[in-house]
């Protein structure tokens, strides 16, 4: 299939800005799904609110477009009715980390076999450019016009400690790695995160005076580096990229399934 | 192994909307925007088919056309 098949053309062009590194992210996610050759209708994509969460009026899967920061509430409930089928939840660091932080946590923590991507661009897009978890200290937003006091979440960090079992991290000046990791979260059976780094050139990029999108996507490029490389070793300051967890453990419908037969007085 | 070459880039005019980063990015410096701020190829026999401009356009509007090498 071609990557168009995928998509609802007639939404085409999309709402994002021009230069929003959320398209990117649709563009590999795309790309990923057709490389898997997972059938459109065995796939079931939630997004909650926010710039980001439109990306599930884009594809032509089942799309579930539900309420700020619940779509992982949402998910668990597809996914526990219906076990076979592959959940996708692309959030925005808002949506994923404030709004919905209890229940990105949980779902970590219950191992439930959902693909989780959280597209940070480390503000609120769409309500005008607030600041958000993921803004980062020293950083300028709508809401914090002599710069953010709050220190950011480190998406990676939160996912280990929460116990998710794939986590991975790349950016939107990284197109191939997108496409490679969000193939490798949704084949592995577990709860799976992949923070894309993205660029909001109308927000972020003005208020904090970076530049346009192609600016934004020079400074992805120089502020991160592959785990455990060269750069990092001489830099500390630089942002690691690549797969920080990847391990077995019981999933939750699995795990379920077994409570049902126990419950009905089998092994 | 049969050689990838280039046949086209296929640029959907209506959905680009000129963020310019596959220009910034272009390796050989083949794509440019037009008078109305439209993506489009100039100096085709330079491109390397290497579709970094079709995995990061944020639009989707790139598509890179190839056809099989005969010699």
């Amino acid at each position: 299939m071609a990557v168009k098949d995928f998509l609802r053309e007639r939404f085409f062009p999309h709402l994002w800005c021009p230069g929003c590194g959320h398209g990117t992210v649709l563009n590999g996610l795309v790309r990923a799904i057709e490389e898997l050759g997972i059938r459109k209708s065995d796939i079931v994509m939630v997004s909650g609110i926010g710039c980001s969460s439109r990306i599930s009026g884009y594809l032509d899967f089942h799309t579930l477009h539900t309420i700020h920061g619940r779509a992982l509430a949402f998910a668990t409930g597809v996914k526990m009715s219906r076990p076979k089928l592959n959940l996708i939840v692309p959030m925005g660091d808002g949506d994923a980390l404030a709004i919905g932080g209890n229940h990105f946590i949980h779902a970590c923590r219950r191992n439930i076999d959902i693909t989780a991507i959280v597209m940070n661009n480390r503000i609120y897009g769409m309500t005008g450019g607030q600041y958000s978890p993921l803004s980062g200290y020293g950083a300028a937003a709508t809401t914090a016009p002599y710069s953010n006091i709050d220190h950011t979440f480190d998406v990676v960090e939160l996912s280990k400690a929460a116990g998710a079992t794939f986590v991975a991290r790349t950016t939107s000046y990284h197109p191939k790695e997108i496409t490679k990791y969000i193939k490798k979260a949704i084949q592995h059976k577990g709860f799976s995160v992949v923070e894309i780094m993205s660029q909001c050139p109308t927000y972020f990029g003005r208020k904090n005076k970076i530049g346009g999108a192609v600016e934004m996507l020079e400074y992805m490029k120089d502020q991160t580096t592959p785990i455990d490389s060269k750069a990092k070793a001489e830099n500390p300051d630089l942002i690691e990229r690549g797969i920080f967890v990847e391990k077995e453990l019981p999933e939750y419908c699995e795990e379920y399934e077994k409570v049902i037969e126990r419950a009905k007085g089998g092994a | 192994m049969a050689k990838k070459k280039l046949k086209s880039h296929n640029i959907n005019r209506d959905w680009c909307k000129g963020c310019g980063i596959c220009v910034h990015f272009c390796p050989k410096k083949v794509l440019e925007l037009d008078a109305e701020e439209k993506a489009v190829a100039g100096d085709t026999e330079a491109c390397i088919v290497c579709r970094l401009c079709e995995l990061r356009c944020p639009d989707l509007a790139i598509e890179i056309e190839t056809e099989t090498e005969t010699e």
